[in-house]
């Protein structure tokens, strides 16, 4: 037997400490009678870990399991300031639901440390259990409306159908575990290469398993089925950070294990990616025209934006993996901010959930819908705004590196978005108000509210910090 | 940060506040706001002066904006001689514009409106001048061009001044084709769009050529005349110059900022920067030279019969443009950019007296019923007539000397067609100095023919408005005197009294000239003898005897009727172009292409798709196991379809 070594916990120190807060927020929430104070709380937590970030070194440790890179150090920083963000939007909203319970910020905090594992899985396993803490964390905050069935109803969806999803997953572990014998991504590539099993149908069969577990993370079609009904359901702030946090980190292990692990078939995983994002695309975008409900149509928008990154990730260079992070963060500020925005309409009494419902605000709301408009050019991809920068740097990775049939193919498709995000616009801006729909608007969602639209301005402007930061972090891949 | 950001960002900055607070907070301040940013920027453009005399010149990037594969496009300054020169134009005329408008647009229920788009086009012209790449100029150029037409058409419930600021706007779009073709051409050669690799890898492949519309044309001619479309359109010259004068509708102090001393010079501007394209095509050059030879003859021509002060003016404004295309043209581009510098001043002046008269007369603008003004308002009076006098090319003021400088590089230069284009510059010279007097004599001389109403309102304008007259008449008066020509210098005893050439040769080269001093002074005798000749000739005609210009019109009437109508160009195009592409559109592309086949696509493909989402959404069931169903489904699918193919 080998001698026990301590491995090096300088590279984990974030997950660490995240760990340690989610607890400190959970103990806290039988010390604290106001809520507020654990909201506060967790924020200052991510505050802290973000903090830990910065000072942590790039290093392997627990031989390989965990990498620490700027990769992964990118992704971390998405999923924080999706605590921030989705915090913020809550504060007030859970109390107009009345489940202002306390666990929902730890659960928050729990599900954010699983998709930070996940950004930083060097190993299957890992991966797997960053995956299941994150996942399990999240059943749980989708239904957490409790008295009501629609919430109910959500979670045990997402809750049965992610199940059957991470068995695809471990299916996948083990048949590439049987086939290598190690579950660790550099040696399974490793592994691949010198053996000569490019062609390998245990390869190619635990490749496609791997597909669908990580299409279902991101809600691509056909492995979607779950995200319209989670979305409606849910909570809506769980449902802004559902639609971030979760796909930010399917992205996350979907670049590390196809690039890393399954880099020599790269054209076999591509043929299984291309016609998954034309499909999501066209079903989103497509279906999204029909909606009622805005949160169903986001949740739609959501499922045709993951269909636009993978395009990125088809490109298969690191580019291509640059654009990707630098569309989900956009992502993360113009999707949460549409939030936000649906959030404040939402008061006692009043759902404020239907596409009716924005009639006439540019008139009794002006600054309201103003915002609105912003992340719905933002989500549709007009200039100056991010949203028309993040796509745009997608469509150029996938044209350099070959595909630019394909990005045709998207530009149809965002094309036909226009029409129901600019459809709230129009409602908004051209109809007259039916019923007086007063705002819940609090400070910290003024706060979430200026900064997405801030972000989503600024970044649309001034695109090449973030774009060069998420070069830099590919750089080191 | 570097000192001289401050110099567009001010102007942005007042705009924003204008636009964003004007109509609730800042109301009738508002132009405090854009005045204090603007002569802020000025006092920073003096200070880039005193630097770049120093020999300290910028050429740097701010940040880059989009940076893909080969392509970079970033904010980016570089500040040169010929920018300088630029920046001081600019931020001078514009600052004294500012201040003339508070008294003339006094009481305009659009008071923080018009401050705030003044403030967005001084913006837009200095991000122009400064930019060190196309893309950046393009920019300003779209901008300046969309400020022209929000204040052309800034009375816009007046149906004349909308339709003005759209004509301006089409028009420009046809020249700004060819601009955008050119830009692209550019990145296409080069693979950049920045000025510096373009113009040090130009003379590598000047000598290219590449299949345009099938036939082979030389690379630096092709790029030179798409450039060169650009600059007709925005400087108003041949065939492109009817949208000038009906800019006239705006404001004046917009007409004097934007169509005489700024924005229209843009295209001469155009021309020197990239002096170095131009250079290495001799046929852009022939035709830049003669575009502007024809243009100014044509403008001077027209003004000679107008009766509407601020056409006259427009008109002359587009001649003199004409002037500093021929001397671009000639290779003459020092004497160009010295035309406008001093242009800006004398033309800006005119037209703020135009204003004043207009403002004193309750808006009449018809030459026909003013008469005998100098004695109602004697500051206007003077100041008009030294204006007058200098762009009539009277020695010792502005407009002599850059008008000289050029007649005499267009003369001794070695172009192929400079003594041609010489001739109809002298031409020019003599009808630029009798129509601007005509001016004059019918404005401020003789007897008064208006209402009795109109006199009795008659009154000098107030001290926001002579102001800046009397600031501009020195720049009127003096600010020829840093380019005396250095014959004349040596009679009065300085030295290399072409200051300004010396100053514009590292950016724009010097000129070639050959002659002898003797033909240089009989030169110079000829343009001050046409120019001397045509205020005489002007006071005969409208001082002594008034009869002769009316007999002159009954006798002539053909070219009267030729010249009033202003060569019907205006009814040419309408029948050549507006009427045929109006036909074409109401009766082949609404009726038939948009009513029959765009219909179909535009509700008919959204009703298929939204049928295929009717449909789609059905799948949607709710039910779990289905939800399962498709999942296990789609995975055998892509198993199936990886694994057997």
């Amino acid at each position: 037997m080998p001698e026990f070594v301590m491995p090096d916990l300088a590279p984990v120190m974030p997950e660490i400490v995240m760990t340690i807060l989610a607890l400190v927020t959970l103990i806290a929430d039988i010390i604290f009678k106001r809520k507020e104070t654990l909201a506060i709380l967790s924020i200052a937590s991510v505050v802290l870990v973000f903090f830990v970030l910065f000072g942590t070194p790039f290093k392997t440790t627990f031989n390989g399991m965990f990498i620490a890179d700027g990769y992964s150090l990118f992704f971390k920083l998405i999923f924080l300031l999706n605590v921030v963000l989705t915090v913020l939007i809550s504060m007030r909203y859970l109390v107009i639901e009345r489940v202002n319970f306390g666990e929902y910020y730890s659960l928050i905090l729990f599900a954010t440390l699983g998709m930070m594992l996940m950004a930083s899985a060097g190993d299957l396993i890992v991966l797997y259990l960053g995956l299941e803490l994150m996942a399990l964390s999240t059943y749980i905050l989708a239904g957490f409306i409790t008295y009501d069935m629609k919430s109910n109803e959500a979670a045990m969806k997402y809750f049965l159908l992610g199940a059957f999803a991470s068995a695809f997953l471990l299916y996948g572990i083990s048949m590439i575990y049987g086939l290598t014998g190690t579950t660790d991504l550099n040696a399974i590539s490793e592994y691949i290469i010198l053996n000569g099993l490019t062609a390998n149908p245990v390869v190619m069969l635990s490749m496609i398993l791997f597909a669908v577990a990580f299409s279902f993370k991101i809600a691509a079609v056909p492995f979607h089925m779950w995200a319209p009904d989670a979305y409606e359901g849910a909570p809506t702030s769980v449902t802004a950070f559902m639609s971030v946090g979760p796909k930010a980190a399917g992205f996350a292990v979907l670049g590390r294990v196809f690039l890393i692990a399954f880099g020599s078939v790269r054209m076999d995983w591509s043929a299984v990616l291309i016609p998954i994002a034309i499909l999501t695309m066209g079903v989103g975008n497509i279906v999204a025209l029909s909606q009622t409900n805005i949160k169903r149509m986001l949740a739609y928008s959501s499922i045709a934006h993951a269909g636009y990154a993978l395009l990125g990730i088809i490109a298969g260079t690191g580019e291509g993996l640059a654009s990707v992070m630098n569309y989900l963060l956009i992502y993360a500020f113009m999707n949460i901010g549409a939030f936000a925005v649906i959030i404040m309409l939402r008061t006692e009494g009043f759902k404020g959930d239907t596409i009716t419902d924005y009639e006439g605000l540019a008139k009794s709301h002006p600054l309201a819908a103003a915002l609105m408009l912003v992340f719905m050019f933002s989500l549709t991809g007009i200039p100056p705004t991010a949203g028309f920068m993040g796509k745009l740097y997608i469509f150029m990775s996938a044209v350099y590196a070959g595909y630019t049939w394909l990005v045709v193919v998207a530009v149809i498709f965002s094309a036909i978005s226009a029409y129901f995000y600019l459809r709230i616009v129009m409602y908004m801006y051209m109809r007259e108000p039916k019923e007086s729909v007063s705002l819940a608007a609090t400070p910290a969602l003024g706060i979430a509210l200026a900064i997405t639209a801030a972000a989503v301005i600024i970044i649309g402007v001034l695109p090449s910090a973030v774009v060069s930061f998420a070069r830099a972090a590919v750089a080191g891949f | 940060m570097n000192y001289y950001l401050l110099i567009p960002f001010l102007p942005l900055t007042a705009f924003l506040i204008n636009i964003l607070f004007g109509k609730k907070y800042v109301q009738e301040r508002a132009h405090w706001v854009s005045i204090l940013a603007v002569a802020g920027s000025w006092i920073v453009a003096v200070f880039t002066l005193l630097k770049v005399l120093k020999g300290e010149t910028v050429n740097e990037d701010l940040y880059t904006w989009v940076l893909s594969g080969t392509f970079e496009v970033s904010v980016g300054f570089l500040i040169d001689q010929l920018t300088t020169v630029m920046l001081i134009v600019v931020t001078t005329c514009s600052t004294l514009i500012h201040i003339y408008s508070v008294g003339y647009m006094h009481g305009d229920k659009g008071y923080y409106r018009f401050f705030a788009y003044l403030s967005l086009f001084t913006f837009c012209m200095l991000m122009l001048v400064m930019a060190n790449n196309f893309l950046q100029l393009y920019f300003g150029w779209e901008g300046v061009g969309l400020c022209s037409y929000f204040l052309i058409g800034y009375y816009f419930n007046k149906k004349s001044a909308s339709d003005a600021g759209k004509k301006a706007f089409i028009v420009n779009r046809f020249g700004d084709f060819g601009f955008g073709l050119g830009i692209i051409v550019i990145f296409l050669t080069f693979g950049t769009i920045y000025y510096e690799p373009v113009f040090t890898q130009i003379g590598g492949v000047a000598a290219q050529t590449i299949s345009f519309l099938g036939y082979e044309v030389n690379l630096a001619t092709l790029i030179a005349l798409l450039l060169f479309c650009g600059a007709i359109g925005k400087s108003a010259q041949m065939p492109l110059h009817v949208w000038l004068p009906d800019a006239m509708e705006g404001p004046t102090p917009v007409s004097a900022l934007i169509h005489a001393a700024t924005m229209v010079t843009a295209g001469v501007f155009l021309l020197a920067r990239c002096s170095p394209i131009f250079s290495l095509s001799e046929p852009a050059m022939v035709v830049a030279a003669l575009i502007g030879a024809i243009t100014s003859i044509f403008a001077a021509t027209i003004a000679l019969v107008q009766n509407d002060i601020k056409r006259i003016i427009a008109y002359s404004t587009l001649s003199q443009l004409g002037y500093m295309f021929l001397a671009c043209g000639v290779g003459a581009y020092t004497a160009g950019i010295f035309h406008l510098y001093t242009h800006a001043f004398f033309k800006a002046l005119l037209f703020l007296c135009a204003g004043s008269v207009m403002h004193a007369m309750a808006g009449e603008l018809d030459l026909q019923k003013m008469g005998g003004l100098k004695k109602y308002m004697p500051v206007t009076y003077a100041t008009m007539f030294i204006a007058s006098l200098s762009i009539s090319g009277v020695p010792g003021l502005a407009g002599f000397f850059s008008k000289d400088e050029i007649l005499w590089l267009a003369y001794a230069g070695p172009s192929p067609v400079g003594k041609f284009v010489w001739a109809i510059g002298t031409i020019v010279a003599f009808l630029t100095a009798f129509y601007s007097f005509r001016l004059i004599f019918l404005t401020f001389h003789g007897e008064f023919r208006g209402t009795q109403k109109q006199e009795h309102h008659l009154h000098e304008s107030p001290k926001s408005m002579t102001v800046p007259l009397m600031l501009l008449t020195i720049g009127a008066v003096a600010s020829g005197w840093v380019g005396i020509p250095n014959l004349l210098g040596e009679v009065i005893g300085i030295e290399h009294s072409n200051w300004f050439s010396g100053f514009m040769n590292p950016v724009l080269g010097h000129p070639e000239a050959h002659g002898t001093h003797a033909e240089e002074w009989m030169l110079m005798g000829i343009s001050v003898l046409a120019g001397l000749g045509g205020i005489g000739l002007a006071a005969v005609f409208y001082l002594g005897r008034r009869s002769i210009p009316v007999l002159l019109a009954q006798k002539f009437g053909f070219i009267y009727r030729i010249l009033w109508n202003k060569y019907y160009v205006d009814e040419l195009y309408s029948h050549t172009i507006v009427r045929p592409t109006l036909w074409i559109s109401q009766n082949i592309l609404m009726g038939i292409t948009d009513a029959k086949i765009i219909e179909l696509i535009v509700n008919g493909v959204p009703r298929a798709i939204g049928g295929v989402s009717q449909h789609l959404r059905k799948v949607q069931t709710g039910l779990l196991q289905h939800y399962a169903a498709i999942m296990a489904t789609g995975a055998l699918i892509i198993g199936a379809w990886i694994l057997l193919r």
